[in-house]
Order: C-alpha cells, then sequence, then structure tokens
C-alpha cells in the first residue's frame, strides 16, 4: 500500500484526476450498458447518467479550480505532462464540450433508436484523451493521446449504422485521419532522428529530467539551435500538417465537409468544436513551445495557410445547400481566423499571453454558438439528418419561437454581428492582429467575414421571412410539429444562448485578462 | 447621478427595456404594445429636447458624462461611456425627434404583426439614441450595430418588393462599411494607445504624440470608405435607393434619416480633427467623389418615376453636400455638414412620411399614375410642398443654412489668400448645379403628383376608396419632424452656437495643419468673412518687412 501511495504522489496523478475519472465513468457506463437490461429502459438509464456524470464531474472541476487548487504550471508524469491555468480552461473547454454532445446524442440515439452506452463510452473516452493531448509536452504522450482521440472519433462518426452516408462519412475520416496521423508521426520521427544524435548539433544541455530527446523542452533546444536545418524543417511542417488536418485547414480541409455531412449531429458538433479546438491548443502549445525557434520559417508558411482557408472557407460554404456542409465549411473559416491570431501570438513573441487568451476566448464564444445551432438542428424530426436545408427552417419561429430566437443569436454570434460574443472575440482579434501587423491577413478577414454574412443572413431569412414562392405543389416537410422528449436539449440552448449575449456586452473577468 | 444623466441613460435604455418587454410579453397584445411603444419612442424625445435646450452653448467639452470602467475590455480602454457635445446635442434631439414621428406612422399603419414591428423599431431607436451619446469609440460602433439586425428583419419581413434580395444585398454592403471603419477604429486604438479608448482621450493622445502623414493617411483612408459606404458616399451608394424603396416606411426615417448620419458624424468627429494630415490629403478626392453624389446620383433622381425610389436617391444626392463639407476640411466646413445633417434627417424623413401618406391615398407610388391630389388633399399638398422646398434649400428651412455655410467654405477652399478667384471655385460652380438639380426633382413631382390632370389609374381607385386630407392622426407626425426643421431654418443660432464651439475646439490641430505637415492649407474662417482685415494683416506684415529690410 505504501508503494502505492509513494507511487502515486511521485507521478502526481492526482494531477490528472479529472481525465482518470472520465476515463473511470467512461467504463463505468459500458458496464453498465453490458448489465442493464436491453429494453429501453436500460438506454435511458445510461444516457441520463453520462449526462449527470459529466456536470456533476464539470462542476466539481471548476469548484476544484477556482477554490481549492489555484496554483499554475507544474509538470507531472517526468515532464510529459504539463498543467496549469490554460490546461485548466481547456480542461473546462471540453467537459463542457462533451456535456452538450451527450446531451444531444441523447435525443439522437433515441429518434435513430441506436445503443446509448458505446456512444456515451467513446464520447467520454475521447474527451480524456483530448484533456490529454493539449497538457502534453512530450511527442510520445502527444501521439498516444491523439491516437486515443482518433481511434474514438472513427466509430463515433460512422455510429449511425442505419445511413450509408454516416458509413461513409466513417471510411473517409478514418482514410484521412490515419493518413494526418501518419504524417505527424512522420515528422516526430524526423524530428527524433536527428535529435537523438547529440553529435548531431553542438549544445547539450539536458532538460530538468535528463536528456529526452521527445521532450518539448528539449526539442525548443534542438530547433532554435539548428533553424535552418532542412530535416529539421521537413519534421516541423509535417507535424503541424497532422494538426492542420485536425483543425481543417486548408489544403487539409477536404475531408470536412463530407465527414460533417455524414456524421451523427452530436457528433459534427463533437468534430466542430472539441476536435478543432485540440487543434488549436495543441497548435499554440507547439508554436509557442518547442517550435518557437522556427517562428520565421513557419510564418509565412501559416500566413499564407490562414488566408487560404479563410477564403476557401467562406467561398465555398456559400454555394452548400446542405446546412451541415455549409456549417463545415464555415467552420473551416473560422479555424482560419483562429490562425490569424495564432500568427499573432508567434509575432507578439514577448507579449503572445494576449493572443493566446484571444484563441481561448474565441474558441468559448464558438463552442457557446456552435451548440446552439446544433443544438436547435438535432431538435428537428428529419428520418435522416444529413438532409437538412434551410428551407426546413421556414416553420421554426412559429412553433417553437425560443428555439428560433436561440438560433438568431447563434447565427449573430457565429457571423460575428454585435451585440453577440462573436463580435468581441472578432474585435480582439482583429486587434492582435493589426497589433502583430498582420495586414494582409486582416484584409483576408474582413473579405471573409462579409462573405460569411451571405450564408449566414441567408439561413436567417429562411427562419424569419415567409418562405420563397415555389413551383410544385409539394410543400417542404416540416420537421417541427413533433418534437416529443427533447430532454435537455431546450436549457443547453438558452443557456449557451444567453451566454452568447452576455458575453458580447459584458465581459467582465474574461476580458480582463486579455 | 443628476436629472440630466439619467434622461441621457434613459433615452438609450428605455426603448431597448420596452423592445424586449414587448419580444416577451405583449406579442399578442396590440394596444398594451402601442402604449408601451409611445413611452419608448416619447421618453427619448422629449429627453433630447430637455437635454438639448438645457446644454450650455460655450461648453468646449462633454456634459451629462456617465462613466461605467469595468465592461471588460479595459485593457483596449474601452469603457460606457455616454455624453453630449455640441456637435452631439443637436443630433440627439433630432434621432428623438424623427423617431418618435416614426414610430407613430408605425403605430397608425395596419401592419401586421404590429407588436413585433414595434419592438424591433424600439431596439433601433435605442441604437441611434445610443449613438450619439456614446462618447466611448465601440460603443458607438456598437449602438450603430444594433440597429443592423432589426434592419435586416424589418425589410425582410413588412418590405416591398424584391425584399428578400434586397435585405441580404443591404445587410452584406453595410456590414462591409462597417467593417472597414472597424479596421480603422481599431487601427487608431492600437496606434494610439490612449488610456480610453474615446474621443476625448484619442483628441489627448494625438496631441501629445501625434501620428506619422502616412499612417494618418492610411486610417483616414480607411475610416473614409468605410463610413464613406454606410453613408452612401458615390460610387459605393447603390444598396440606399433601393433598399430604402423596399424598406417599410418608418425603417425608411430612420434609416435615412438618422442612421446613416453615423458615417458622417464618424467623420466628422473624430476621423478629421484626429488625423488632421490624412484628412487634407484625402479632401480633393472626397470633393470629387461628392460632386459624382450631387451631379451623377442627381441626374438619376431626375429620372425616377418611383415617388420613394426618388426619394432615396435624393436622399443619396444630399449626403454629397455633407462630404463637399468635410473635403474643404475646415472648421466652418465641418460645422456646416453638422447642420446640414440635422436638418437633412429631418427634411428626408417628412418626405418619407409624406410618400407614405400619398401612397395610403392613391394606392401607388408610381407618380404618372397620380395627379391633381392638390385639391382633394390640400394639407396632405402643403406638407410635401414645405418637405420639398426644405429639401432643395429654400430659405425659411434648416437645410438653407446647412447648405449655404457648405457653399461658403467651398467659397474659401478656392482661396489662397490674395482673394482672387482660382481653378478651385470649380467646385463651388458644379456643386450649385445641384441646387438647380434638386428643384427640378422636387417641383416635377410636385407638380406630377398634386397638380395637373388627375390620371385615368387614380380616377379607377378613387371609385373604389374615397380620398381624404390628412386626419390629425396623421398630422401630428408631420408637425412633430417640420417643427423643428423650421426651428433651424428661422433661428440657426439655436444650434450653430453649441456646434460652432465644440467644433472649433476639436478643430484646432486642423486648422493649423498646412504649417504642421506641410500640406496645402485648409482655409481658415476668417478669410472668408473678414478679408479685409485678412488683407489689411498681411500688408501690414509686408510693411513691417519692408521696415526690417
Amino acid at each position: 500500500m505504501e508503494e502505492l501511495i509513494g507511487f502515486s504522489q511521485e507521478n502526481l496523478w492526482t494531477e490528472i484526476w479529472p481525465e482518470l475519472t472520465l476515463a473511470m465513468g467512461a467504463i463505468l457506463i459500458l458496464l453498465l450498458d453490458l448489465f442493464l437490461s436491453k429494453e429501453k429502459k436500460g438506454n435511458n438509464i445510461c444516457g441520463t447518467l453520462a449526462v449527470f456524470f459529466q456536470l456533476c464531474l464539470l462542476v466539481y472541476h471548476l469548484f476544484d479550480y477556482l477554490l481549492i487548487n489555484h496554483t499554475f504550471d507544474r509538470s507531472s508524469f517526468s515532464g510529459m505532462l504539463r498543467h496549469g491555468f490554460q490546461g485548466d480552461l481547456i480542461r473546462t473547454f471540453f467537459l463542457l464540450s462533451s456535456l452538450c454532445v451527450s446531451i444531444l446524442g441523447n435525443r439522437f440515439l433515441q429518434m435513430q433508436k441506436l445503443r446509448f452506452g458505446e456512444f456515451h463510452h467513446l464520447t467520454m473516452l475521447a474527451t480524456a484523451g483530448l484533456m490529454l493531448l493539449c497538457q502534453s509536452s512530450n511527442f510520445i504522450v502527444l501521439f498516444v493521446a491523439l491516437e486515443t482521440v482518433a481511434l474514438a472519433f472513427y466509430p463515433l462518426v460512422a455510429y449511425n449504422r442505419n445511413s450509408t452516408k454516416s458509413l461513409e462519412a466513417g471510411i473517409k475520416y478514418l482514410v484521412f485521419g490515419a493518413l494526418s496521423s501518419a504524417l505527424l508521426l512522420l515528422g516526430i520521427v524526423l524530428i527524433y532522428g536527428v535529435g537523438a544524435n547529440p553529435s548531431a548539433w553542438s549544445a547539450v544541455s539536458p532538460g530538468p529530467y535528463g536528456m529526452d530527446f521527445l521532450s518539448f523542452d528539449y526539442v525548443a533546444l534542438l530547433l532554435e539551435a539548428n533553424q535552418g536545418h532542412l530535416l529539421l524543417r521537413a519534421g516541423v511542417v509535417l507535424v503541424l500538417s497532422g494538426i492542420a488536418f485536425k483543425v481543417g485547414a486548408a489544403p487539409f480541409q477536404i475531408w470536412v465537409a463530407d465527414v460533417y455531412h455524414g456524421s451523427p449531429m452530436p457528433i459534427t458538433a463533437f468534430l466542430a468544436v472539441s476536435s478543432k479546438a485540440a487543434g488549436f491548443f495543441l497548435l499554440l502549445n507547439l508554436v509557442n513551445g518547442p517550435f518557437e525557434g522556427m517562428s520565421e520559417f513557419l510564418l509565412p508558411l501559416i500566413g499564407f495557410v490562414a488566408t487560404f482557408t479563410i477564403l476557401f472557407g467562406n467561398l465555398a460554404a456559400c454555394a452548400q445547400a446542405k446546412l451541415k456542409r455549409m456549417l463545415g465549411l464555415s467552420g473551416v473559416a473560422h479555424a482560419g481566423y483562429l490562425l490569424v491570431a495564432v500568427m499573432a501570438s508567434m509575432h507578439l513573441a514577448g507579449d503572445s499571453d494576449r493572443a493566446v487568451w484571444v484563441v481561448y476566448f474565441y474558441l468559448y464564444i464558438y463552442l457557446f454558438a456552435s451548440f446552439v445551432v446544433f443544438g436547435v438542428m438535432s431538435l428537428a424530426n428529419l428520418s435522416d439528418d444529413s438532409t437538412h436545408e434551410t428551407e426546413h427552417y421556414a416553420g421554426l419561429l412559429k412553433e417553437h419561437p425560443w428555439a428560433a430566437i436561440s438560433l438568431l443569436v447563434g447565427i449573430a454570434s457565429l457571423a460575428g454581428i454585435p451585440p453577440f460574443g462573436g463580435f468581441i472575440a472578432k474585435l480582439m482579434l482583429f486587434n492582435v492582429a493589426f497589433e502583430a501587423k498582420l495586414y494582409v491577413s486582416l484584409v483576408a478577414m474582413v473579405v471573409g467575414v462579409v462573405i460569411s454574412i451571405y450564408y449566414y443572413f441567408g439561413w436567417i431569412r429562411e427562419i424569419c421571412f415567409e418562405p420563397k414562392l415555389r413551383f410544385d405543389d409539394a410543400p417542404p416537410e416540416n420537421p417541427w410539429s413533433k418534437l416529443g422528449n427533447i430532454g435537455f436539449i431546450k436549457w443547453t440552448v438558452l443557456i449557451c444562448a444567453l451566454v452568447s449575449f452576455v458575453l458580447g456586452l459584458w465581459q467582465g473577468p474574461f476580458g480582463d485578462a486579455f | 447621478m443628476d436629472t440630466f444623466q439619467t434622461l441621457l441613460l434613459g433615452s438609450v435604455l428605455v426603448p431597448s427595456i420596452a423592445s424586449l418587454g414587448i419580444l416577451f410579453f405583449l406579442l399578442n397584445d396590440k394596444q398594451m404594445a402601442k402604449k408601451v411603444a409611445y413611452l419608448a419612442f416619447g421618453f427619448p424625445c422629449i429627453a433630447g429636447i430637455i437635454l438639448f435646450f438645457n446644454f450650455d452653448p460655450n461648453h468646449t467639452g462633454y456634459a451629462y458624462e456617465i462613466l461605467y470602467d469595468r465592461m471588460g475590455l479595459q485593457s483596449l480602454g474601452i469603457t460606457f461611456h455616454l455624453g453630449l457635445n455640441g456637435v452631439s446635442a443637436p443630433l440627439f434631439a433630432m434621432a428623438g425627434f424623427v423617431g418618435l414621428a416614426a414610430a407613430l406612422v408605425a403605430i397608425q399603419s395596419d401592419t401586421d404583426r404590429l407588436p413585433l414591428y414595434l419592438s424591433m423599431l424600439a431596439f433601433m431607436q435605442s441604437g441611434l439614441m445610443g449613438l450619439f451619446a456614446s462618447i466611448d469609440l465601440l460603443f458607438y460602433y456598437l449602438f450603430h450595430e444594433f440597429a443592423l439586425i432589426p434592419t435586416f428583419l424589418m425589410i425582410g419581413l413588412w418590405g416591398g418588393r424584391d425584399r428578400r434580395t434586397i435585405a441580404l444585398e443591404i445587410t452584406i454592403y453595410l456590414t462591409l462599411g462597417a467593417l472597414i471603419s472597424l479596421g480603422g477604429l481599431v487601427a487608431l486604438n492600437v496606434m494610439l494607445d490612449a488610456p480610453k479608448f474615446d474621443f476625448p482621450s484619442l483628441s489627448a493622445a494625438i496631441l501629445a504624440d501625434g501620428l506619422g502623414i502616412e499612417t494618418q493617411k492610411k486610417i483616414f483612408g480607411l475610416l473614409l470608405f468605410g463610413f464613406g459606404i454606410l453613408v452612401a458616399l458615390f460610387p459605393f451608394h447603390s444598396w440606399a435607393p433601393r433598399g430604402y424603396e423596399a424598406a417599410p416606411t418608418s425603417v425608411s426615417m430612420l434609416h435615412a434619416g438618422v442612421l446613416k448620419k453615423f458615417g458622417l458624424y464618424g467623420l466628422v468627429q473624430l476621423a478629421l480633427p484626429l488625423l488632421p494630415a490624412g484628412g487634407l490629403s484625402w479632401g480633393p478626392y472626397i470633393l470629387w467623389l461628392a460632386l459624382g453624389n450631387i451631379l451623377i446620383v442627381g441626374a438619376i433622381t431626375v429620372a425616377q418615376n418611383n415617388l420613394k425610389s426618388m426619394i432615396g436617391n435624393g436622399s443619396v444626392m444630399h449626403m454629397g453636400y455633407c462630404f463637399l463639407g468635410l473635403g474643404v476640411c475646415s472648421s466652418l466646413g465641418a460645422s456646416a455638414t453638422i447642420m446640414l445633417m440635422c436638418a437633412h434627417g429631418l427634411s428626408v424623413s417628412l418626405m418619407f412620411l409624406v410618400a407614405n401618406n400619398i401612397n395610403q391615398r392613391t394606392n401607388t407610388l408610381e407618380m404618372n399614375e397620380m395627379g391633381g391630389l392638390a385639391a382633394k388633399t390640400p394639407l396632405l399638398a402643403c406638407f410635401f410642398a414645405a418637405a420639398t422646398f426644405a429639401t432643395i434649400g429654400l430659405p425659411g428651412f434648416g437645410n438653407f443654412w446647412g447648405e449655404f455655410a457648405i457653399f461658403l467654405s467651398l467659397g474659401g477652399y478656392g482661396l489662397d489668400g490674395s482673394g482672387e478667384i482660382t481653378e478651385k471655385h470649380l467646385f463651388l460652380v458644379l456643386a450649385a448645379l445641384g441646387i438647380i438639380i434638386s428643384a427640378i426633382f422636387g417641383l416635377r413631382a410636385m407638380a406630377r403628383i398634386f397638380f395637373g390632370e388627375q390620371s385615368e389609374e387614380l380616377s379607377a381607385h378613387e371609385k373604389k376608396s374615397k380620398i381624404n386630407d390628412l386626419s390629425l392622426a396623421e398630422t401630428i407626425p408631420a408637425v412633430l419632424i417640420l417643427l423643428p426643421l423650421m426651428f433651424i431654418g428661422l433661428w440657426p443660432k439655436g444650434i450653430s452656437e453649441g456646434i460652432d464651439t465644440s467644433i472649433t475646439k476639436r478643430y484646432e490641430l486642423l486648422e493649423k495643419g498646412g504649417s504642421n505637415y506641410g500640406l496645402p492649407s485648409c482655409c481658415p474662417v476668417d478669410q472668408v468673412f473678414k478679408k479685409d482685415v485678412n488683407n489689411q494683416s498681411q500688408s501690414d506684415a509686408k510693411n513691417v518687412e519692408e521696415g526690417n529690410q
């Protein structure tokens, strides 16, 4: 027993209690699902339990963070993981997101008559992986956590076995995901290959944990000393390409539209929010940590990618008829805006906290707005949720004004219209981009936002105005008439909409940190 | 907080609270919603009058200041800061008048879903009052954007032909303008790094540090084109006439009358005084573009057959005069612009209001389907005549003083100190042609609608429903607008004093601009009014020089 305690103290296992609890919970749900009856009742218990478990964890985590554990910057597991203020923000983000996904998931699973247990198990496991991924401080942990997440995501994307679209999306995501993992791994291997040979470079100074060739600290020294090394450059670019796949940055955005379109609605939201956010948290850690030495080489590259992503995402989103595809591609555009903030954080090296904070704020705002939008979309009583089109929203305002108004708030926040949170996020982004003198990206952002008005307000138009004249007799089906049991979705949507609105006018402590 | 501060804050908050109240509780109760709307629009109007008349015209800074600095973005210097100065006080009062008149029109109309309509209109009104009351620049911008979503929804829900397309088009266009100007504002914020992001702090910061000429030029360009799109500066004006034609009357009144003044207000209060070198180097281009508004859009206006689109185009044309006043880059020109902004806001909303009344009687807006209305509706004809005369700029209405002072400043722009006529006076000549153009379209509209033979279409319509003159209820909003318009026209000093004090103080840097930045000097006021004194002093200076030699 003493050995066990000693082991846990030595490695600071308590530091990762939220991840551990979440993973335990995931296993618990799976076991429960195994032993409970296969009737409808068992399903309900699993779903409700998953939601409450995550809610309790979120509340306790916030409580713990705000009142008890208020220290900053700790390392655990021999420097494999790094915790601190940002780590706690990230944990809160992923817990919030996975809670919302579970709430949305319950309705989806019920409607499609799918099994509950595995869905929640995989969601929670993926979330635990995401939380570890973004706190990793070593390329081994990074890759293992990334693969945990990816392995959970592949089945989730294909979860709707009744739909060929979902299966197709699953295959596509698997192929592209594997490719991106391979790129990332190759990049890590290249960096390792150069770095593990100390004679390859002269400046050898072991970090606090000895010579760990894959730790971020070691790689940072290595890259600082060998900025022009071709293999290292290739490694860095490959690692970043792998991450660009995750966030859907052009030219690695090709999977986004199809996969978002096919996957179940809650998983589309999960991909849009958590998976993308993880990419950005990771990117921030990397470019301001181990890759900082290569900033000069990386900046033009990321600048090009950001501009291209913004323009591609917005222009491609304009042409989409199906809403899920449109949201996916607009998500690509948002990834472009965020890349600008990442660049600003690289430019403002000494003062980079401001730009980093912009990314966090933007992602939080994006989370709230996205779950408003996806929450309302998942209410729709459609047999196949990949058929969502703007025309379906014609009757929403009459049938459920609360949902329509929340949806307006969500869309306007995504579009960056005052007085909603999205505007403040964009304002901060403009500000840091201007400080970092990223004028070209600024122009691209302005153009992008103006283009995005077309598709966002095109949607608002269908929600609020009377429907377009149709020349065929068949009226579009009204998916809003019999909603049935919507569980906690109403509250989720309303709370997220309220938060989007309040953060637009009053940022309080969130703005202080900026 | 004293009474006046409460009034100021109330005139911003009351409409938005009323709007939310109607939206959440009174959507099905038409009568109650109307009562709430009277309060929502009456309060800002009365508050505007009280605050305007209580304002001391010799006060150079801001009065009735309210400051709350814990909004969340302190590190950007953003605070919630309200107050009025000599420039914003008359505009604030004007917004109150136009808002109340627009609301009365809406209340009298039998629009379907009236409570929702009033709710959105009240939200828009809240933004309009806040816009002129804001000292903080972010909130100034934010209040303008408050009106964007209601405008979109109202055009789409209650608009005329092609409303779906136009609503989207106008929103995209306005967002473009707003974002470009936001870029300029952010640039100012970052470059100057003033402790607070409001008009006085930025002025102080620029006096302390100053910006290079090139930087000023760039930021001024951003602000000019950003705000220019919002004010329908030629050639970025194409959204405006189509939008006003499609929008419901109250929205046209508020948008053309008040909201569009947002950009001009920003240019007068912010861009010119803070970026004098930028203003001086962009000045000539502004003048040419403004002539585009006056002559080209003017010519388009003459060709219109639809009454509402004529008014819409006419309002774009008159924005040209405002830009002329700006392009001259002098305190006289800027003051004249503010004067014309007040007067034009009133006159154009009166025009839209009367056009709505005409439409209700004739069931058409095509002018060749009307005729001979004056015999049946003499009172309506009077109001239309008043609005037309005001638009043309005849004495007795506020527009006269605005345009007159703009011509004066243009006269000064050409002067090079010698008192002789130069090629720069070409602007004056061309701009004066605009008066003739407005007279042509205004008087022709008058003739085609109210005089001459009654058209067959109108006779056919008259058989179905009788044509009555304005009722008392319909007269009230028209009178409400006409009164301040004539007040300015007959006693311009009422508003000019405050404007003058405030502008003179803020434009010190610009007036000295020429010598500071090695740019062609703008025209000081005394070159126009005190030419003899000026010559005298010059000859004195010569004598002194000769004496020295």
